[in-house]
């Protein structure tokens, strides 16, 4: 084992000041004034409406996209006065087409970085396997395939592995799991927060969808036009309180809900123990969000909530969960629950 | 390599029968059993003539091998030159992406291709000199066209996001070429090398006009002596080598194409 190998790289402080990228021939800049301070470890999502520039921001950080002006460091160190492609090397980066090369297997693709930094073949060979089994894919059976005989699913987790092969601090991930069917994406950001919880790498992740970033995200930045920052808080904080109307806009319908998805039941004040009725019954880790879905299922009456070894440790109702989140939320919590 | 390939044929099925399919097809194995038929056919033919001492001084194997040589070396040497100015410059003029250039540079080959070879043949010849050299000349600027072409739009097909997703893990242009675009791109240059050495063994009868030999010797006398079969042994010998080269090409086109594709 060697010694990258052995613990992954813990992730790096990115700050952005200022940086704005217009392009020659276009009135208003694509994306103006943009500062940031992402914390080592962070996951950050950027979300906005297509065209918004926040794919534009994210490829600035590797210079895929050169800034017009501004400052952006990795660990104080002046990204813009490295070498573009030394710089990269230490960067993963999934786009959402994937971009697996079609002539290469995948244990190719995954060795395309080990290689640029001239690793050796049994460290290269070494990694590709650890990497495999991290995204779930045995490698007895897909190193020597090609990525045209894989699923959309597998394909993307190798991108994924690909991104890792190196062990970057900085990943950056545009739309990763945007081509995929719910069933498989869903699947892919459960596996994705369990790989980031082990590997806490600084992520910047680009996405439109809302709930994905609620879902992934430690911070959310709410970005319109010009890549511009309209909000930019944890999930919860911008589900309770959005700061301008552009931002509740996007944030959309059952707010409340989607808030109680992000806490566990835990949270709330429990009620006296009451028996399990008809198998109704939520766990102590359980969300709000699934003990709320269970009272609609009792008709109301109060759940039983179970430790992690099935006994019943108290109770909860619809009233006790409003208390999490502040009573004037539960008329609209309640109209989102029914379909 | 092997023991990968067929590990790729046992776990994707389709794909296997479809290479197999793709290796027994009737085009791999019947242009060479109609080239061997159409040659023994005229082979017997001939030797069912009684023939005179004007049609025995070309009807014989010392004359024939020669002139199928010189046509083959011809064709090859001008295909190589074709490979060796086409293909960098195809490249090059994939990184240039001005519209003017690629008009200029296309415009140049086309001239090339529309020209009559058999003019432009002969007017080198006026001006410079007679013979091989001036031969190779007119096959080259004939054949350059589609090699040309091919290698740009071999390239310009090569899906942007793998070269976003190549440059985005710090490879540099140089590697990019070499490692994707290229190999991306090989089936299509490798067709238009396949169309320009055809063109070649077709044009390269008309080196005859200008003394540089080849088997438009034995198709040019047999007209100008009226003795069909030296006329007809050098038509048929040319079919069958466009046909044996175009097979081959055909093969390699397919040992050559990324596996994985």
């Amino acid at each position: 084992m060697s010694e990258t190998n052995s613990r992954p790289a813990a992730g790096a402080r990115i700050v952005l000041r200022d940086v704005t990228k217009t392009y020659p021939g276009q009135a208003g800049p694509a994306v103006d004034s943009f500062s940031m301070d992402i914390a080592p470890g962070e996951l950050i999502m950027f979300v906005g409406p297509s065209g918004c520039g926040k794919t534009t921001t994210m490829k600035m950080i590797n210079r895929i996209i050169e800034p017009t002006s501004g400052s952006i460091t990795i660990d104080g160190e002046d990204v813009l006065s490295l070498d573009p492609n030394e710089l990269r090397r230490r960067i993963g980066y999934v786009i959402q087409q994937i971009g697996l090369f079609p002539h290469m297997t995948i244990a190719e693709n995954i060795s395309v970085v080990p290689k640029l930094l001239s690793w050796d073949k049994k460290r290269t060979r070494d990694r590709v396997e650890e990497l495999l089994a991290v995204v779930e894919l045995d490698p007895k059976t897909y190193a020597a395939r090609y990525p045209r005989q894989l699923s959309g699913g597998q394909q993307q987790r190798v991108g994924v592995a690909r991104a890792l092969a190196a062990d970057p601090p900085v990943m950056l991930m545009d739309e990763p799991f945007g081509a995929t069917d719910p069933i498989t994406r869903e699947k892919l950001q459960t596996e994705f927060l369990r790989l980031q919880e082990k590997l806490s790498k600084t992520i910047v992740f680009v996405t439109h969808d809302f709930d994905e970033a609620v879902r992934l995200g430690d911070r959310i930045a709410v970005l319109s036009e010009r890549s511009q920052i309209e909000q930019f808080d944890t999930p919860a904080n911008i589900l309770a309180n959005p700061a301008n109307d552009y931002v509740s806009q996007f944030v959309g319908h059952g707010a409340a809900l989607k808030r109680l998805g992000l806490i566990p039941v835990n949270q709330a004040t429990l009620g006296p123990a009451v028996p399990v009725r008809g198998a109704i019954e939520v766990g102590i880790n359980d969300s709000l969000r699934n003990a709320l879905d269970l009272l609609v299922l009792s008709g109301g009456t109060p759940v039983a909530v179970v430790d992690a070894h099935g006994r019943v440790v108290g109770s909860i109702d619809i009233e006790r969960i409003s208390a999490v989140l502040g009573a004037e939320i539960v008329p609209s919590a309640l109209t989102g629950a029914r379909p | 390599m092997t023991v990968q390939a067929s590990r790729d044929l046992a776990t994707a099925f389709g794909t296997a029968s479809n290479r197999r399919g793709r290796y027994f097809s009737f085009k791999r194995i019947g242009t060479p059993v109609v080239i061997v038929v159409v040659l023994l056919a005229l082979y017997w033919w001939l030797s069912t003539l009684a023939l005179d001492s004007i049609e025995l001084r070309t009807l014989n194997w010392d004359y024939l091998l020669e002139r199928t040589f010189e046509h083959l070396r011809l064709t090859v040497v001008a295909s190589a030159i074709v490979a060796v100015l086409a293909i960098p410059a195809g490249i090059a003029l994939s990184r240039i992406h001005s519209r003017a250039v690629h008009a200029i540079v296309f415009g140049i080959a086309n001239v090339g291709q529309s020209t009559p070879a058999i003019g432009l043949v002969i007017l080198l010849a006026i001006v410079w000199k007679l013979g091989f050299e001036v031969a190779l000349v007119g096959l080259v600027a004939y054949s350059i066209l589609p090699v040309l072409r091919n290698t740009l739009v071999g390239l310009q097909q090569v899906d942007s996001n793998l070269t976003e997703a190549a440059r985005g893990m710090g490879m540099r242009p140089l590697q990019v070429l070499a490692q994707i675009e290229l190999p991306l791109a090989i089936p299509v240059i490798v067709a238009g090398l396949r169309t320009a050495l055809v063109f070649c063994v077709g044009v390269a009868t008309v080196a005859t006009f200008i003394n540089a030999g080849g088997l438009g010797d034995m198709i040019v006398n047999g007209l100008k002596l009226q003795r069909w079969p030296v006329l007809i042994t050098g038509a048929v010998v040319v079919s069958c080598i466009a046909l044996t080269i175009d097979w081959l090409a055909g093969l390699a086109e397919d040992l050559l194409k990324p596996k994985g594709l």
